[in-house]
């Protein structure tokens, strides 16, 4: 699966997504490198989600088409793995973290085949990864937010697949949820996989990723980090929004400079 | 000897097995109806049932059950379609167009069955059996009719309850796996409608409804696992269906569908009340025994932080330590009477020993195994407190918060840190074995004169 080489993850051509009227997302055309994390940054509103989404086929599209490893998206769903945001399902379901992760191996079962011995360990064993083996057969609402969100993690990996898009995985949960996510991002990252994270702190952005795509309605820019993450691009994608953020501009500011003197 | 006489016969035989049927099917469908949020959802397709069978018997004549599934299924088709259509495609919310399309087709439906009624061949067709249900006017055929649908429909669930699954918890992510969830959401209502139009007869248009929802949500109360509730809510329908077929034979005209919603019912507030997790008794139970815990412990500590200023300022050598009850209900802020009851507890369990003072009033004190006790109770409690004072230094530590103890989870390193730190801010359980002032805390004898 892995050895697709020659064509991109992901290739995304003018791809608009509008509600009603007012377009949300317009004209996206992007092509992502292999083996990165990739951070999708914008101020609220932006259609950050809505990207992710679009992309995926789950909600309709104006236009625009998506592309995974050279073939048409509804191709290439096994090789695609999601974690949507941790509000989207009712955590009241009779159902425990096990059986969740388990969901992760449907795509691969297909119809009407059960998941088996060895799902089940596969299922186990992606718990593990994210540090809730112990919590295999607790009752999902009985997990604490940032559990609930590893519990999602695990079933993404259980998807094994080549392709991720994680919707706000590091909204609201602890400290030791955010870094067994950091370090799954980079297992993941290891074993040449690319993954598009949503993500609203600006802190962390050059921390946690390699890439970046700033978007506001529609790409503002797209690179790596080090080039595109700028005081200047943030404007553009912010407007006047930045000034609440204070010290980070400042943050950022200094540290373009720094780099430019470097370089 | 009534109920055995009507288990003999026959034709009784025959109605109970289709309700048994009908109830386990509508109750594992009303499970996925329930859990996807569409509880209401078969009401209304019951009420559009209505129309589509006086339409069927004006326009043949005739009172055949399969004719009457099909004029139903196309009504409830129509309008499950009108619900969709109302709310995509006008800025009204689901539940409002439900509530719309519901009263629409009830009212035609009702409008159509007085005008059957009122015509001559009407009076003889006893439709309006279908309005509250009549089990007993169900002959052989339409049972058997029942009894396949009812069976395909289990057969289905059991064969698609992995894609049901998903379509009740998170349709998003089934369709990121590639499952047609519209398509398998179609199916599902298409199921409810069909497993709605088998009960119309038995349960009736007013309350088939019930019989999807009401043993879902007892069977919830019942279990946290998915394949266990769904088999759970098919016997509990099928249970309702047996104990209100039986009930309605006992008294003439008493219609099915109320007595099977009642038995249904009755399961329903049974398990509400005494499931041992979720009912409202354990719920009850649990809060008053934690409410009681927390006050022992709280006036335990308060006891046994009033016994350390004491001890700390107190000439070495002094008079027994003891502290006042109202002293105890100041420091812990509670009641006098709820630290009475507290200390009454404590000298049950023997952590607490009462001293009489001279003046007639009495003051309390620990006994040996009280102290050990407390002093752990304390400085778990202080443990946390500077955990959680501190939450910034130790994000590297993995601790359950959840658990009621804190030292068991931590390293000896850890804890040693700790330990010094509780030094640091002074707040070291002073009282010990080892702490001098220990001679004159215990009584002499339990409760009785010091010297």
């Amino acid at each position: 699966m892995s050895s697709q080489t020659g064509a991109v993850p992901l290739l995304v051509r003018d791809m608009t997504v509008a509600y009603q009227k007012k377009p949300v997302l317009r004209n996206v055309n992007l092509s992502v490198p292999e083996g990165k994390l990739i951070g999708i940054i914008g101020p609220n509103g932006a259609g950050k989600s809505t990207f992710i989404k679009a992309v995926q086929g789950l909600i309709p599209t104006a236009s625009g088409t998506a592309e995974v490893y050279g073939k048409p998206f509804s191709q290439q769903r096994r090789s695609v793995g999601y974690v949507p945001q941790r509000e989207s399902v009712d955590w009241d379901f009779p159902t425990d973290a096990l059986d969740v992760v388990l969901m992760g191996r449907y795509g691969r079962l297909g119809w009407f085949r059960r998941p088996g011995k060895a799902d089940r360990q596969f299922a186990l064993d992606c718990l593990k990864k994210v540090g809730m083996a112990d919590y295999a057969d607790r009752q999902i609402s009985q997990l604490s937010g940032g559990q609930q969100q590893r519990v999602f993690l695990a079933r993404a990996l259980a998807q094994e697949a080549q392709l991720y898009f994680m919707d706000e995985p590091f909204a609201g949960v602890d400290a030791a949820t955010e870094r067994a996510i950091i370090q799954l991002l980079n297992d993941l990252k290891k074993q040449q996989k690319t993954v598009l994270v949503v993500h609203h702190d600006l802190q962390t952005v050059d921390e946690y990723f390699d890439w970046v795509i700033l978007l506001n309605r529609r790409v503002i820019a797209a690179g790596p980090v080090k080039e595109i993450f700028t005081a200047e691009n943030l404007q553009k994608t912010y407007g006047g929004r930045l000034q609440v953020l204070g010290t980070q501009v400042l943050l950022t500011n200094d540290k373009t400079s720094g780099e430019a003197d470097a370089t | 000897m009534n109920l055995l006489l009507a288990l003999q016969d026959p034709n009784t035989q025959w109605v109970l097995m289709g309700c048994i049927l009908l109830g386990t099917s509508s109750g594992i469908l009303g499970c996925f109806a329930f859990l996807r949020g569409r509880s209401l959802v078969g009401d209304a397709l019951a009420h559009a049932a209505l129309p589509g069978v006086c339409m069927i018997f004006l326009l043949t004549g005739s009172k055949s059950i399969g004719l009457f599934l099909i004029g139903a299924g196309v009504a409830g088709l129509l309008a499950s379609y009108s619900i969709t259509a109302i709310s995509r495609y006008s800025r009204i919310k689901e539940d409002t167009s439900l509530a719309i399309v519901l009263s629409v087709f009830f009212g035609i439906g009702i409008v159509l069955l007085t005008f059957i009624q009122h015509s001559a061949s009407g009076n003889q067709s006893g439709l309006d059996k279908f309005l509250f249900g009549q089990a007993a006017s169900l002959v052989k055929s339409d049972v058997v009719t029942i009894m396949i649908v009812a069976s395909v429909l289990i057969g289905l669930t059991a064969i698609l309850f992995k894609e049901f699954t998903l379509l009740s918890f998170d349709p998003g992510f089934g369709r990121g796996l590639g499952y047609p969830m519209g398509l398998l959401d179609g199916l599902l209502m298409l199921m409810l409608l069909m497993s709605v139009v088998i009960g119309l007869q038995a349960v009736g248009v007013v309350l088939v409804a019930a019989m999807l929802i009401a043993p879902a949500v007892t069977a919830r109360y019942w279990t946290d696992k998915l394949s266990r509730m769904v088999v759970l809510s098919g016997v509990f329908g099928a249970l309702s269906g047996v104990l209100g077929t039986l009930i309605s034979t006992q008294q003439e005209n008493l219609p099915t569908g109320p007595t099977i919603v009642l038995s249904a019912t009755c399961f329903f507030v049974l398990s509400i009340l005494f499931s041992p997790r979720r009912g409202v008794l354990a719920r009850l139970f649990r809060f008053f025994k934690l409410r009681r815990k927390v006050l022992i412990e709280d006036v335990q500590q308060a006891l046994y932080e009033c016994l350390e200023e004491q001890a700390g300022s107190s000439r070495p050598g002094g008079v027994y330590l003891g502290i006042g009850s109202a002293e105890l209900a100041l420091k812990s802020g509670k009641s006098l009477s709820q630290v009475k009851s507290a200390l009454a507890e404590m000298v049950r369990q023997k952590i607490v020993a009462e001293r009489a003072k001279a003046d007639g009033s009495s003051t309390w004190t620990f006994t040996p195994d009280g102290l050990k006790n407390s002093y752990l109770l304390v400085l778990n409690q202080r443990l946390w407190d500077l955990y959680h004072m501190n939450q910034n230094e130790y994000h590297h530590v993995h601790i359950d918060q959840s658990q009621e103890e804190l030292a068991p989870q931590l390293t000896e390193e850890m804890l040693e840190k700790m330990l010094a730190q509780l030094e640091a801010y002074d707040l070291t359980p002073k009282l010990t074995e080892g702490t001098q002032a220990i001679s004159r805390l215990y009584a002499r004898e339990q409760g009785g004169l010091s010297l």
